[in-house]
């Protein structure tokens, strides 16, 4: 199929503003295409989207498979557990298999940072990073962005702190380049433990003190809290966590009546965010995940179907 | 039948002279002066003329990853790189810790186009945990031991084989020199660059300077309490090279190393996330790497050694995080020093030959001033000469440097083992 | 609903000269009037009329033909727009972007769709048209307003109201607003 070749998603960095612009924009299309009676468009028919996961994740795989699916694209995946990503294979093989299997987009996470890049390196098929170890998750904090952007207008001014273990969260990393690249001002807060080690170039704040700072807040964002941070030592104990760190009644109540609340799921209910905070009007979590398959929409759209460099300027023709 | 390298400029620890040197049959120079004649003929012309390097740290694989190299072809990369004897490392499988392996490891070595001399390990297995049969191993000639790959870890234990080893000098007939690879695996494990500012902005879990600069400072401790001989292999942080430093001032019996990577390369090339720069010690920051120039120019650090480590492409293709550590080093060690090390050729040629050679024990064929009665181990270097990296075209088996593509001036033109003409207009002859 | 303001974006390299003015705003005032007639005629009523513009340039004609029938019927019938861009037989050929959002929120299953373009020209936007208003019901009936028939179609489309049909050359360009329609070229 003859197409001007587009370049791959592979990190928030690297984006301009209206690179992020744009895509928030073209969502709005896409996000009206879920409410027809028939959501689906034939825009990429004939094209195939693999999803290529290393590390497990239900939610996000049928995210894009739903994105895919609804733009007439054929799907295909490869998981973990099955035979064909065995730990210790040669992922250049792998990859090399997969697109000998007609993929266009291959859609990928795992545990590893920099394994998107690497493969983009590889093969002639886009790639669109699910999520790499520790370093990005770029779909996320586009859907982040476009959530906040629906509720508030603009994320211009606004004040947004993210709030748990940032110094393993690719989420974090992602959210923090683009929200503060659409102009709002984020403040981490976590133990010291829970913070990269390094926060030189951050373009951030730090708190320690999770009360100090709700109510000064447009934006309360909640990272998960894994099991794993207990083991590595990282914090006493999930008590203490939530104890100090865990958005409750008590706290939700101190936040700005019209905050909003969000967390890129699933959440933890009792640890990080308390089951009835859950449900407050001011959460829009279920919203995140909505707008996850409009977002991934739009950029698959983008990469396959418009011809078009993301953030590149070129001929626009409309036909007649 | 005599052999004259012609028309080169001798550089060796006593100075600077034009001259051409002769070899005879037995290997030995046979005179050095002006317009000599001789059987076959090698021209040196516009060229630096130089006693062969020692590279006191090359992972040769063999026996067991042969894959990635043998004896034959890593000591081709090493005569190409103007190398005439490579200590080599004891971490291959099964691990160079008794007497069975060091001789299959001499005798695969034996008609090499290198000197292969073998290490021994501190631990049997390298296991940490049980010391190695020294005293059978010294017997043999083992003059180094090391359980490179990994520091030892148990303080205890290392104070026991520190205290073991000065037992032994009378029979080695020097001190028994153990090398340290200094990583303090509690803080190390799990990280897989320098932790900084890169890798928090990578995503990629990172080791602190810390992690190598508290086994530095244990060893320090420990020598000075039983006076065995340490040799601190690959240092790469600035903390580590002043630690030594202070050291040396004191008297202590220390020598130290660093490899090439660690004074021209930072941890910034680790953003294109190419396991080709996963290396231990890992890539460090800018304040380290002057650090290091610093000290290879102070005599802090006595020698520069390559960490050779061989890996296939297919190891290599993998996560940051999940590919095996290390880089090639031999072929390129020394135009990555005339460029980046910021010293001059004759402080260059010290570190690379005759400094590395005392460390080893092995002055007496390598090293060597270029005079009458010396063993010919010699290397003849084109200093203008520009030429472009390609991992591909390597001897090595393997391909992963760090510096493919890179242009680089100067390069080793001939390299003379025991007499023999083994590298001649930069090809292998054997 | 999110309308992006029209925007002329010009080819890149070139501009659009106009040659020759067509139609002045006044005949676009009658010819409206002349096809809201026709629509009142031809559907005998307005009953389940609904009139959807194709963005962007069919927005404006759907907007003036509601108007004008309102005038005529006295009631307005239900307008939405339509964004054909994801149906286009070309994408991935050529850079494709919706230009605004698609805003129809009345039911179609039996509804009589007039569909508002400004210009007819090939044909294949009214396809996709076809194609995208079908997966949001099945209307009754589906016709066709356009301001302009400039000719040169490559697929079986007619029009059912014609503001003013008008010959054209290929390597022309017809350029349809509220003052006026104009005839013209690309001068790079």
């Amino acid at each position: 199929m003859n197409s001007i070749p587009s370049r791959s998603l592979l990190s928030i960095e690297g984006m301009t503003k209206s690179d992020i612009e744009e895509i928030l924009d073209l969502t709005d299309t896409f996000d009206e295409i879920g409410r027809r009676p028939i959501p689906k468009v034939p825009a990429l028919r004939g094209r195939t989207v693999a999803t290529v996961f290393f590390e497990n994740s239900t939610r996000t795989r049928l995210s894009f498979e739903t994105a895919a699916r609804r733009l007439s694209a054929d799907t295909m995946s490869f998981g973990a557990g099955s035979s064909s990503l065995s730990k210790g294979e040669s992922i250049r093989d792998t990859v090399e298999v997969i697109e000998a299997y007609g993929a266009d987009v291959l859609v990928v996470r795992h545990p590893a940072a920099g394994i998107a890049q690497r493969i983009d390196n590889w093969t002639d098929a886009l790639v669109v990073n699910a999520g790499d170890g520790c370093h990005e998750h770029p779909t996320q904090a586009l859907l982040d962005a476009y959530t906040l952007r629906k509720h508030k207008g603009s994320l211009n001014g606004l004040r947004i702190a993210i709030v748990g273990d940032i110094r393993h969260s690719r989420v974090a990393r992602s959210d923090v380049l683009a929200f503060t690249m659409l102009g709002a001002e984020v403040v981490l807060v976590a133990p010291p433990t829970l913070l990269p080690p390094s926060l030189e170039g951050w373009p951030v704040t730090i708190s320690y003190d999770l009360d100090e700072v709700l109510p000064t807040l447009d934006v309360c964002y909640l990272l998960r809290m894994q099991n794993e941070r207990i083991s590595e030592g990282l914090i006493p104990s999930v008590r203490e966590y939530t104890a100090d760190y865990g958005l409750n009644i008590k706290r939700a109540a101190t936040l700005p009546k019209d905050a909003l609340i969000c967390h890129p799921g699933p959440t933890n209910r009792g640890i990080e965010i308390e089951a009835a905070v859950a449900s407050d009007p001011r959460s829009v979590i279920l919203d995140q995940v909505s707008n996850g398959v409009s977002i991934r929409m739009a950029v698959l759209f983008l990469l396959l179907g418009s011809g078009r460099n993301l953030g590149a300027t070129s001929e626009l023709e409309g036909g007649q | 039948m005599s052999l004259v390298i012609r028309g080169g400029t001798i550089i060796d620890s006593e100075g600077e002279k034009k001259a051409d040197v002769a070899i005879g049959d037995d290997g030995l120079i046979t005179e050095v002066s002006s317009n000599l004649k001789g059987e076959e003929e090698i021209d040196a012309s516009g060229c630096i003329v130089t006693s062969g390097f020692v590279d006191l740290h090359s992972h040769l694989r063999e026996p067991g990853q042969e894959d990635a190299e043998t004896i034959e072809t890593g000591a081709r990369g090493g005569a190409l790189g103007g190398y005439t004897a490579l200590i080599a490392m004891p971490n291959t499988t099964p691990a160079m810790d008794c007497l069975a392996v060091i001789e299959q490891v001499r005798a695969l070595g034996e008609k090499s186009v290198c000197e292969i001399i073998p290490t021994g390990t501190m631990t049997v297995g390298r296991n940490g945990e049980q010391m190695s049969p020294m005293g059978e191993l010294v017997d043999a000639g083992v003059g180094i031991f090391t359980d490179d790959g990994n520091g030892l870890q148990d303080p205890r234990l290392m104070r026991r084989i520190m205290e073991y080893s000065t037992g032994l000098t009378h029979r080695l007939g020097r001190p028994v020199v153990l090398a340290q690879h200094c990583e303090v695996e509690a803080l190390s494990s799990g990280g897989y660059m320098h932790e900084g500012a890169w890798s928090s902005r990578l995503g990629i879990p990172g080791q602190p300077a810390e992690a190598e600069e508290l086994m530095v400072s244990r060893d320090i401790a420990l020598v000075r309490l039983t006076g065995a001989h340490m040799h601190f292999q690959h240092l790469s942080t600035a903390g580590s090279v002043e630690m030594v430093r202070l050291a040396k001032q004191e008297g202590l019996p220390i020598t130290a190393e660093a490899t090439t990577h660690h004074f021209s390369l930072t941890d910034e090339s680790c953003a294109s996330y190419d396991p080709v720069f996963k290396v231990h010690p890992p890539l460090r920051t800018d304040q380290d790497v002057i650090a290091v120039r610093k000290g290879l120019s102070d005599g802090t650090i006595d020698a520069i050694a390559t960490d050779h480590a061989p890996h296939t492409d297919h190891s290599k293709e993998k996560s940051f995080d999940e590919a095996p550590p290390g880089m090639l080093g031999l072929e390129t060690a020394f135009s990555v020093s005339l460029e980046d090390s910021g010293l001059d050729l004759p402080q260059i040629l010290a570190l690379l030959s005759w400094r590395p050679a005392a460390i080893a024990g092995v002055l007496d064929r390598h090293g060597n001033t270029v005079s009458i009665g010396a063993k010919a181990n010699l290397c003849v270097i084109d200093p203008d000469i520009t030429w472009t990296v390609s991992g591909n075209l390597m001897a090595s088996r393997s391909s992963n440097t760090p510096y493919e593509g890179r242009r680089l001036r100067g390069r080793v033109r001939h390299t003379i083992q025991s007499g023999e003409a083994v590298v001649i207009d930069g090809e292998i002859q054997r | 609903m999110v309308e992006k303001e029209r925007v002329q974006t010009p080819p890149k390299g070139g501009v659009f000269v106009a040659h020759a003015r067509v139609l002045d705003a006044e005949d676009i005032k009658r010819a409206i009037q002349r096809m809201a007639h026709e629509i009142v005629e031809r559907n005998h009523g307005l009953d389940n009329v609904v009139l959807i513009g194709l963005q962007t340039g069919g927005v404006m004609v759907a907007e003036m033909l509601t108007e004008a029938l309102s005038k005529i019927s006295g009631t307005s019938p239900p307008q939405g727009t339509l964004d054909v861009a994801l149906h286009r037989d070309d994408i991935g050929m050529r850079p494709v972007i919706p230009e605004a959002v698609t805003d129809i929120s009345v039911d179609l299953d039996g509804a009589t769709i007039v569909i508002a373009d400004d210009v007819l020209f090939t044909g294949r936007t009214i396809r996709a048209a076809l194609d995208a208003l079908c997966d949001f019901g099945r209307p009754k009936e589906i016709q066709l307003a356009v301001m302009v028939d400039r000719g040169h179609r490559e697929l079986p489309i007619r029009p059912d109201y014609v503001g003013k049909n008008l010959p054209t050359r290929i390597s022309e360009i017809v350029d349809v607003s509220p003052e006026g329609v104009d005839l013209g070229t690309v001068e790079k």
